[in-house]
């Protein structure tokens, strides 16, 4: 994920009349090179999940996933991201207001350290958790002492899962609000409103969509991490495995029925959050053609 | 709370106008910034540090022993050169796919845009699973390359390559669409009055505007390429010397218990990320800077 | 995304309601790959046996993954009050680095605390048509095979020491080993992590001419998925995988299960866990209990152990897997 990526949805999907100045072959290879290639590498992975998770009818896939174990999972999983994506928005917009509405030393450095959880391999990100929690780690034995499990436990993918989605909201407003300015709040501050108030009426309103669309990726991410989670769960059956992890216990139990469903929730999600993102673009569009007319 | 904080806001501004350059009545500077600090250092950098505390049980020569070990500095090669070469394809493909979508009209092209991000939004395991099936000698593509052309892509280093490609192409087509969106087509017009032809229009005043972009998504998606772990382990095949990713190399420690061996690569590598992200984000302010002299 | 929460939400509230309603005791058993299924039926047994015998209601949790990461868990921290592991160097790691149990393990459950052993076999495909009888085809150019990587894999290390004892006692030498198992592994192509991914590989990739494994895990893939597409070929000589159990003492005294743990490792010990452990293809130490039909599918093999050829798990991790040791310079470029 990144930030100009974030930062300008797509907006402006019609061709522009001076396209048609290329000549007709260039834009039939092009289109053609593209399509192919989205087909090769977005496409063809989609449907295979599909097919294998459905490769024994619509009866096998549905009971795959009502077993108590795959249940437990989609129960952590939902349960991981209710943790993480509040606890992430709230940061998110903290940090977007703080690095766009105010200078101060330091704020291009504070930006790419928020970044950071981006580029850091999943492997680290479950390591260092584990450096910390561990019973070896700095706060092992207080832990142990006082009866606290984090690591191979719940809290444990919870902070794992925190900080992979760390950056998602805060690195979607931060470009939005930048370009956004900041005189229309300030208008409604000299007029006497509170800081709160022109917030929720000034600025929440203006940046509703982006916020949205951060918090579906965030919560995507969220739901999906294998790697950093991987590390910290322990995959304690029933009890650690959230789905992308019963995705691979399945799939190493020759129940590929099994794993191919849990996996087409995820692709599932992922297409619901696609979709998803699509009308928050189209609403924000419009939302902005709207006020520029006005 | 409300109170509080505009209270507070008011007895600062004294010092805020000293740092602030503008925005001189924006409420929440404090709340907000210090909520910032808190909550990354919490969950980022107290985290982070683990990673260079661990690695300071080490001394000097044994963390340059570990990292100029043969085997580690050719997981480091095969890291570095699979990411180059994934971020290399998918920014050539992806720079077309973006220029079909912004350019040109055709059937489906919403639907193909919408599915760009899948990669995001996709758990890696899943696609780890899914690519090594299609790309393997017997899956769909495998086969056919396999037949036509005598190639074998999965379990070597061009199965590493493949699973980066699938990785990074949202990251080039989310930077260069918008780029080439705001892509004043009056400069195009102007020099095409002037006698010039479409490869010169391209060449001299289309590429050079949109270049930043793309290098800033080239740049973002070999970030994430080295350290992308769930996805590339299914097709890669693991050799020593040949196919084994930096991740891997510190999960094998980890698993041999060799915490400090561990963390020193991941701290590496950690760096490494770091200085990605800083020239990712000068790459960034000298394009907002570019477009803000158009 | 309101339905979202208003679903986690739901979901939270029963999860609470669930914990509070989880007054009965639970065991937790961290194992390796290839023991799902036995110990899925086995603690299902030991439930009904323990209700029987004292009324209670217990449950037990299984975590399993590859020996190297299972024991680095536990070691980390993961709340094993049994662990059934690959080999006795991983439980002796957690006695070493974790203290979690005395180092004198082994000694405290029948037969050196294994239940059961199992082998080293070979898998091919439908035919053989590479012709593989022995260790020495492994080698053949040409010749594709498939093991797991023996420095995260409890039975790659078991793979790697069969062939390497194998070419000492018939090519002669540790130099003729070394060449042997260099050979082997130029032969590789894939190194998964643990037992299970090289299976899939094998079986469900089509890759490879061979895989070696583990002789429980070839019957059970056979039985799953495998029947039809491949054949199980049995060297005549090959290393006795020796897998023992432990309780983990401090975890069951922190936890309370003293009792419970010691009543589950010793019902493995018993006629129905020998029985139970001869069904799922593991080699029960008291095969009179077992079921004849089932020790019947066991052929006969020359078999040695790690401590007759290669002295102690330390020694062998030492020597062969530690980093720049042999396994790493066979490698070496």
């Amino acid at each position: 994920m990144n930030a100009i990526a974030l930062a300008k949805p797509t907006a402006k999907l019609d061709a522009s009349p001076e396209a048609l100045l290329d000549p007709p072959w260039v834009r039939w290879l092009l289109i053609l090179i593209s399509v192919s290639f989205i087909f090769l590498f977005l496409c063809l992975p989609l449907a295979s999940v599909m097919v294998e998770a459905f490769a024994k009818g619509v009866d096998a896939y549905l009971s795959t996933l009502a077993i108590p174990d795959a249940q437990s999972a989609i129960g952590l999983t939902l349960l991981t991201a209710f943790a993480t994506v509040p606890l992430n928005t709230i940061f998110g917009v903290a940090a977007a207001w703080c690095i766009t509405r105010f200078e101060f030393p330091g704020k291009s450095f504070l930006t790419t350290l928020i970044d950071l959880p981006f580029s850091v391999s999943p492997v680290i990100s479950g390591l260092i958790f584990v450096l910390l929690f561990g019973a070896q780690g700095w706060f092992g034995g207080w832990l142990a002492e006082h009866d606290i499990k984090i690591i191979f436990a719940v809290p444990g993918i919870i902070l794992a899962t925190l900080f992979i989605t760390f950056p998602f909201v805060a690195r979607e407003l931060i470009p939005l609000m930048q370009e956004m300015g900041s005189e229309e709040e300030e208008a409604a501050l000299s007029l006497g409103a509170s800081g709160w108030r022109t917030f929720f009426l000034i600025t929440v309103p203006n940046i509703k969509w982006g916020l949205l669309y951060g918090v579906l990726l965030c919560n995507a991410r969220a739901m999906g991490e294998f790697g950093a989670v991987s590390v910290v769960s322990g995959h304690i059956r029933g009890l650690t495995n959230t789905l992308p992890l019963h995705v691979e216990v399945s799939y190493n139990e020759y129940d590929f029925v099994a794993a191919f469903a849990s996996a087409s929730i995820l692709a599932g999600l992922a297409i619901v959050t696609l979709v998803l993102k699509s009308f928050l673009e189209w609403k924000q569009h419009n939302d902005r053609q709207l006020s520029d007319v006005l | 709370m409300l109170l509080g904080e505009t209270v507070t806001s008011q007895r600062c501004t004294a010092l805020k106008s000293k740092i602030m350059r503008q925005s001189y009545i924006m409420p929440g500077f404090r709340p907000t910034l210090g909520f910032t600090l808190l909550y990354l250092g919490l969950v980022v950098l107290i985290p982070l540090s683990t990673l260079v505390f661990k690695s300071l049980t080490l001394s000097w020569d044994d963390y340059v022993h570990i990292i100029t070990s043969k085997r580690v500095l050719a997981s480091f090669r095969v890291s570095f050169v699979t990411s180059l070469l994934g971020a290399a394809v998918a920014s050539v493909f992806g720079f077309i796919i973006a220029w079909t979508f912004v350019r040109y009209n055709f059937i489906g092209k919403r639907i193909l845009d919408a599915l760009i991000d899948l990669p995001f939004a996709l758990p890696t395991a899943v696609a780890g699973i899914v690519l090594a099936t299609i790309y393997q000698p017997s899956g769909y593509i495998g086969r056919l390359l396999m037949q036509t052309l005598g190639v074998k892509v999965a379990y070597n280093p061009t199965g590493i390559v493949i699973a980066l490609i699938f990785i990074s192409l949202p990251f080039v087509v989310r930077t260069v669409q918008p780029v080439l969106q705001e892509f004043d087509t009056k400069m195009e017009e102007a020099a095409s009055t002037l006698g010039a032809n479409k490869l010169q229009i391209f060449i001299k005043i289309i590429f050079p505007n949109v270049f930043p972009a793309l290098l800033t998504g080239f740049a973002l998606a070999f970030a994430r390429g080295v350290g992308e772990y769930g996805s590339v382990i299914f097709i890669a095949g693991n050799i020593p010397y040949v196919s084994e990713i930096v991740p891997l190399m510190i999960i094998t420690k980890l698993e041999q218990y060799e915490y400090a061996g561990a963390t020193a690569i991941a701290l590496t590598l950690l760096i490494i990320s770091f200085i990605l992200l800083l020239v990712i984000n000068l790459l960034q302010h000298w394009i907002r800077k570019q477009s803000g002299q158009l | 995304m309101r339905f979202n929460l208003l679903q986690a939400g739901l979901l939270l509230a029963s999860l609470m309601l669930i914990d509070t309603a989880q007054a009965e005791r639970t065991l937790l058993n961290v194992s390796y790959d290839p023991t799902r299924e036995l110990y899925q039926e086995f603690n299902t047994e030991f439930i009904k046996f323990w209700k029987a015998k004292t009324g209670e209601d217990v449950q037990v949790q299984q975590s399993h993954g590859g020996g190297g990461k299972q024991t680095r868990a536990v070691i980390d921290g993961l709340e094993a009050d049994v662990v059934t592991l690959a080999l006795s160097g991983d439980i002796d790691q957690i006695s070493e680095r974790a203290g979690l149990l005395p180092k004198d393990w082994q000694t405290r459950l029948p037969n050196n605390s294994l239940p059961y052993t199992s082998t080293i076999v070979f898998l091919v495909r439908k035919g053989n048509p590479k012709g593989i009888k022995n260790w020495d085809d492994l080698i053949k150019p040409g010749v594709s095979v498939i093991t797991p990587n023996p420095k995260t894999s409890g039975g790659a290390r078991y793979n790697y020491l069969a062939a390497w004892a194998f070419a000492e006692k018939n090519l002669g030498g540790k130099e003729a080993a070394k060449e042997f198992v260099k050979k082997l592994y130029k032969n590789v192509p894939v190194l998964d992590s643990g037992a299970r991914g090289s299976t899939t590989t094998f079986i469900q990739r089509g890759l490879g001419d061979v895989l070696i494994t583990w002789e429980n895990e070839a019957f059970l893939a056979l039985k799953e998925i495998g029947a039809g597409d491949v054949e199980e070929v049995v060297p005549p000589f090959s290393i006795k995988a020796e897998t023992p159990v432990a309780l983990i003492d401090k975890v069951v005294k922190k936890n309370g299960n003293e009792d419970l743990a010691k009543a589950y490792l010793d019902y493995l010990f018993s006629p129905v866990g020998q029985k139970l452990a001869a069904k799922h293809f593991y080699r029960p130490y008291q095969p009179e209990h077992a079921n004849p039909e089932d020790i019947k599918r066991f052929p006969k093999l020359e078999l040695f152990t790690v401590a007759d050829k290669f002295g102690s798990w330390a020694q062998v991790q030492k020597e062969h897997f530690d980093d720049d040791a042999i396994f790493d310079q066979i490698y070496t470029p």
